[in-house]
């Protein structure tokens, strides 16, 4: 029974005993270990590690196991550990110009110093079920390629060396780093926090949104400047010893891309950009990211305003997934107290609208 | 992997101070919303988690906590929140509203008056009273800062010339200190009285919304109305049929298919307060009758 007047206690109890045995499903198939899911569900751990806003492959593995598959569950569990974790500070801006390159790929030139590096990627693939992968299979093994040796600079550090895209904003070194996990967000928000956000938000509904600027909702003419993925140095300065010292190598994935603007009369002409940068190798988040990073920039850049994507406080606030699934699920929970004074409501009206309909027809009958 | 160890209640001290001076805020600007920064907890958003916050950073160890939910201490969710803070703070807790000393709320005040070494923490899903007229937070804190509440005047207004009544029935606005308008939570319009000069401190944490706001004791709350609309308390026209009181708010509980319902009390507590006390005065009167 939903609300057993006495025993909620044992229901919850119960319903979570149930939820442990179906997690595990059948007995007879193997468990599932943590390196399995951390090893062969790479993309997933990525995900929640990005939207969990967390990087430990380990903990998004056993998240994604806890929440069996379902990854805002998992996203959610990762950020609840994450809000309980001590802050020891920032670590120093990661250079993804020094990324030892996976995959780096650019839609506005055909060669480019560093060249294109195609990597792993679903892209070219033929969208065919793979059958042999129905039962245990060895992959070949990967060809191996030349260790890539040339400098790879970024295609905006390119552009910029001629003045023909905005620069990067420069690092304000001493200025605090905006976190919204610290302090509530207020509007305008600035793009460190916006970045913030859509680096934690949804991939679903910030494809969606990036979709739609692409679809004349705030059109912002973009090309894939540049997308990139591989490891980059995390260094954090440390007072004690008064350099930065190295904490380890992350996998990351950035999107820069390349954004039409009109220049005015005191400013040429130059190229913008959206910036999207995620964990792991989540491709699709990184640009969508990008985009919608660029739409929200409308206000800075003095356009026009007017569509879903560019408006600051509609995306920001309904970005988080797990803000979100959180206040559409509350709606199991129990509301009867207010039902009840609607229901109040509603019969006293009706008793008036018959009321008023039987006065009417009285009226009638006397004048017949 | 170690499991981690956690803090009493939960959240860690620096967390817990951060909470603490937006509650003092809070009380020095009654029924204004102050932004705090509100952590992921370990339950869903919607599901308590301002009101969790909230409680977690006035919780002392000699603390007696009570937790409802619709007005009842067995519903889930308070049995949850009820069980996180026991486990989490190690506190005792009571379903006796006269015994706590902090009471986590969702949807009701309970119908006992409180006293003054009571906190009342209500949970908030939207802390805005004025967002479903102007969804945008950069307008609506303008607005407050203003005192502009034509608008709410006129939601009210077109209600009662469509409907000739004001169609609000929970989370109905208040007026906190002549200053503030402030979303009471959706409790129903019956308990808004409850909050006007009360001798407990109000507290109401939102935590997706990331807001807490408050009302401090014996502060003056009006409920919004007009002069030929004075605001109106609406319960069941019934009985309870477990105590027999008439004056608690009443969840009507539909008993078969063909349209037989009874009626009983929101407030578990009150309810089971009421019916040990007659049972008791049943028996001295069966004893006294006896002697005599």
């Amino acid at each position: 029974m939903y609300v057993a007047v006495k025993g909620g206690e044992r229901a919850i109890e119960n319903a979570h005993r149930l939820l442990a045995h179906e997690r595990r499903g059948d007995p007879l198939i193997p468990e599932l270990s943590l390196s399995q899911i951390s090893e062969q569900l790479t993309l997933a751990v990525d995900r929640v590690m990005t939207e969990g806003s967390l990087y430990d492959r380990e903990l998004a593995a056993l998240a994604i196991k806890q929440a069996r598959g379902d990854l805002i569950e998992a996203i959610f569990l990762l950020r609840a550990f994450r809000a309980t974790l001590p802050r020891f500070g920032a670590s120093e801006p990661v250079d993804t110009g020094a990324m030892t390159v996976q995959r780096r790929i650019s839609a506005a030139f055909k060669d480019l110093p560093g060249g294109q590096v195609l990597g792993p990627t679903f892209d070219y693939t033929h969208r065919l079920l793979d059958h042999a992968l129905a039962v245990e299979s060895e992959a070949p093994a990967p060809t191996a390629a030349p260790t890539p040796t040339d400098a790879m600079p970024r295609v905006s550090d390119l552009l910029a060396a001629e003045d023909l895209i905005e620069s990067s904003p420069q690092a304000e070194p001493g200025q605090a780093v905006g976190d919204l996990t610290r302090e509530p967000l207020s509007f305008p928000a600035e793009r460190d926090l916006r970045l913030q956000n859509l680096a934690r938000g949804d991939e679903g509904f910030l494809l969606a949104l990036g979709y739609s600027t692409q679809r004349g909702y705030g059109r912002t003419h973009p090309f894939a400047g540049e997308i990139r993925l591989g490891e980059v140095e995390v260094e954090f300065f440390a007072e004690e010893v008064g350099f930065a010292v190295p904490l380890g190598r992350i996998v990351m994935t950035e999107c820069q891309t390349i954004n039409q603007f009109h220049g005015s009369s005191t400013e040429a002409p130059k190229f913008t950009r959206g910036y999207g940068l995620v964990f792991g190798r989540g491709e699709r988040k990184a640009m969508t990211m990008a985009l919608v990073d660029r739409a929200l920039r409308a206000r800075e850049l003095g356009e026009e305003a007017n569509a879903p994507a560019q408006d600051e406080e509609f995306v920001l606030s309904h970005s988080d997934n797990v803000q979100a699934t959180g206040f559409v699920e509350h709606l199991k929970l129990p509301h009867y107290v207010d039902f009840q004074a609607e229901l109040g409501l509603v019969r006293r009206m009706r008793a008036e609208f018959q009321a008023a309909a039987n006065d009417r027809v009285s009226v009638q009958e006397a004048a017949e | 992997m170690n499991p981690p160890a956690y803090n009493f209640a939960y959240l860690d001290e620096q967390t817990k101070r951060m909470i603490r001076r937006a509650i003092l805020k809070a009380i020095a600007i009654p029924g204004y919303q102050v932004p705090f920064a509100s952590r992921e907890m370990p339950m869903p958003y919607g599901w308590g988690t301002g009101g969790v916050q909230v409680t977690a950073a006035i919780l002392g160890p000699n603390d007696i906590l009570k937790v409802i939910d619709q007005g009842a201490d067995d519903t889930t969710n308070a049995v949850s929140i009820r069980k996180f803070f026991a486990r989490t703070a190690g506190v005792r807790t009571t379903t006796n509203t006269r015994e706590a000393t902090v009471i986590q709320t969702r949807h009701r005040i309970p119908e006992l008056a409180l006293s003054q070494h009571q906190v009342l923490v209500y949970q908030v899903p939207i802390p805005e009273p004025l967002r479903f007229l102007e969804p945008r937070e950069t307008e609506t804190r303008r607005m407050h800062a203003l005192a502009e509440y034509g608008l709410m005047h006129v939601k009210l207004y077109e209600d009662i010339a469509r409907h000739g009544h004001i169609a609000t029935t929970y989370a109905y606005p208040v007026k906190v200190d002549g200053r503030y308008v402030m979303d009471p939570s959706p409790t129903p319009k019956f308990d808004n009285p409850k909050m006007n000069d009360c001798a407990a401190l109000q507290l109401f944490g939102a935590g997706r919304e990331k807001r807490i706001y408050a009302i401090p004791p014996h502060t003056n709350v009006v409920s919004l109305d007009f002069d030929d609309h004075p605001f109106e308390r609406y319960r069941h026209d019934a009985t309870c049929e477990l105590c027999g009181t008439t004056d608690s708010f009443l969840d009507e509980v539909i008993t078969d298919d063909k349209g037989s319902r009874m009626f009983v009390c929101s407030d578990t507590d009150y309810c089971e307060t009421r019916r040990v006390l007659a049972k008791t005065a049943a028996h001295d009167s069966v004893e006294e009758a006896g002697r005599g």
